[in-house]
């Protein structure tokens, strides 16, 4: 299926070594990057909502984003697979480049993007429908129509997103009668189904109770073996817990992204230690 | 400014019982200095039993700031407040304890010792108390040039107690019947050195609490 997808995008796949985080302060180790952010500034109609923010995504590990609210770090994220677009008013300017290739191109497939960078929202949100016809939606959509095929990405992606054991006896009953953290790693399930490259997770835990965040943190850890994962969270020590890279965000900027441990040891910005130690007034 | 009022008041808190600590650790020095020099067993008793004390506000330090990491998860700096407070707390504890060992040696001399004490030995503990009060000020202001004069100060401390234990060596020469004594006071000169060498621990938890990263002042 994945050849399909990437077929039909008629995409070059190329990956890039590049130092990271060339423009603002803190400091990120040298790795492969899937999504290079330069100068992307957004506006909702008049209001600028980001500025000037260029950040590279490292491959294959967690960033995290945190900042207060309405610092931009939903809009960010909404930005990197364009669902931010969604809101006819919003403008662009800059570039973000998934794999190399300009997204806001005008011969980029949308549909494409989706499928590599999937995401994940805040409340967890399954379709009125069974287990399995939730993950099997996505493949389905992309053609995938033989019950054996169907019934293995359903399984692997279960099973990926650590919910397969709890799940496989119930995968006809519908999705609504699960708990919340179960409804949670369902919809991972489902972005897991059309094998993307790219998570986005917005605050996916704060729905959660202390267990289900537990297993859906662990299940990040997990999931970057494979994926790319960029997580929004309020959660300060979730970020400190889960990540690899932190980006902290303040009013449409970013101030600082580093290494998680650095920048939770010791930032770099006043205004990076200000908030993650709460003395922001 | 800040919105962790209850934090800013429990980091406060730790702020000034390490302070206290530090100036009983002092003040348990300027004892067992005075003392050894009157020769006084009994008050030297009193200097062990009062350690207890000491142990006990160390403690306190320690539960606190295990609470504190607990419920309040510091980071950045506010996380090296509190982890320079559990290792300054447990050297000021040693230094106490080494104010307990020479009273131990002011009892091991007895009372009718008939020796002199050598004069330098106070004048190795003064400046060990100067440095006491030194680390109080760098550390109430995190301050990191004053923590670095600890290290200076150190090394007159390291000069003065390998020239007393030389001192002592030749005293045992001449003197061999007195040796049990004369071992005693070269033991004083060693708690009074190892004494410093806790105090300038404490310039280095400055250093890492301001820098955030650990430096070594006792080369």
């Amino acid at each position: 299926m994945n050849k399909v997808i990437e077929e039909k995008a008629n995409i070059n796949v190329n990956q890039k070594t590049r130092e990271t985080n060339g423009n603002q302060e803190g400091t990120v180790e040298k790795t492969n990057s899937i999504i290079e952010v330069n100068d992307l500034n957004l506006w909702y109609g008049s209001d600028q909502a980001l500025y000037e923010v260029s950040m590279d995504v490292p491959q294959e590990q967690v960033t995290a984003i945190i900042g207060p609210s309405g610092c931009g770090k939903s809009t960010f994220l909404k930005t990197l697979n364009r669902m931010v677009e969604m809101v006819p008013i919003v403008k662009t300017s800059g570039s973000i480049k998934y794999r190399d290739q300009d997204i806001f191109s005008s011969k980029y497939k949308q549909e494409y993007l989706r499928t590599k960078v999937g995401m994940v929202f805040q409340k967890p949100n399954p379709f009125p429908k069974s287990v399995y016809d939730n993950v099997a939606y996505g493949p389905r959509i992309h053609g995938i129509k033989k019950k054996e095929v169907l019934d293995q990405i359903v399984e692997k992606s279960l099973k990926g997103a650590a919910i397969w054991d709890e799940l496989k006896d119930r995968l006809h009953e519908n999705a609504y009668g699960l708990s919340g953290g179960q409804q949670q790693r369902v919809c991972i399930a489902r972005a897991l189904a059309v094998e993307p490259d790219v998570i986005l997770m917005d605050e996916p835990t704060s729905a959660l109770d202390p267990i289900s965040t537990a297993k859906v943190e662990e299940l990040v850890q997990e999931l970057k073996q494979k994926y790319s994962i960029i997580i929004v969270t309020h959660n300060m020590q979730q970020a400190a817990r889960i990540s690899d890279k932190t980006a902290f965000f303040l009013n449409g900027e970013l101030i600082e992204f580093a290494n998680t441990d650095d920048l939770f040891q010791n930032p770099q910005d006043k205004r990076t230690e200000d908030y993650i130690t709460g003395r922001f007034g | 400014m800040s919105i962790r009022v209850h934090f800013e008041e429990e980091l406060e808190s730790l702020k000034n019982q390490i302070k206290e600590l530090a100036l009983d650790a002092k003040s348990s020095l300027d004892s067992a200095i005075h003392v050894l020099y009157q020769g006084d067993v009994e008050k030297a008793k009193q200097i062990l039993e009062d350690d207890a004390v000491i142990d006990s506000k160390e403690e306190k330090i320690n539960d606190d700031a295990i609470l504190m990491l607990a419920k309040q998860q510091p980071v950045a700096r506010d996380l090296r407040r509190i982890v320079i407070a559990i290792k300054i707390s447990s050297d000021l504890e040693r230094m106490a304890d080494h104010s307990t060992n020479i009273a131990k040696a002011t009892i091991h001399l007895g009372e009718d010792h008939g020796i002199d004490i050598d004069p330098e030995l106070r004048e190795m503990a003064i400046l060990v108390m100067d440095m006491v009060d030194l680390a109080v000020k760098a550390f109430e202001n995190e301050d990191i040039s004053l923590a670095s004069k600890l290290a200076e100060m150190d090394d007159i401390i390291d000069k003065k107690y390998g020239s007393i234990v030389k001192e002592m060596l030749e005293l045992t020469a001449v003197n061999p019947e007195q040796i049990q004594h004369i071992m005693q006071m070269a033991y004083v000169a060693r708690y009074i050195e190892r004494f410093a060498d806790h105090i300038t621990n404490i310039g280095e938890n400055i250093f890492y609490l301001v820098k955030g990263k650990t430096y070594d002042l006792n080369k």
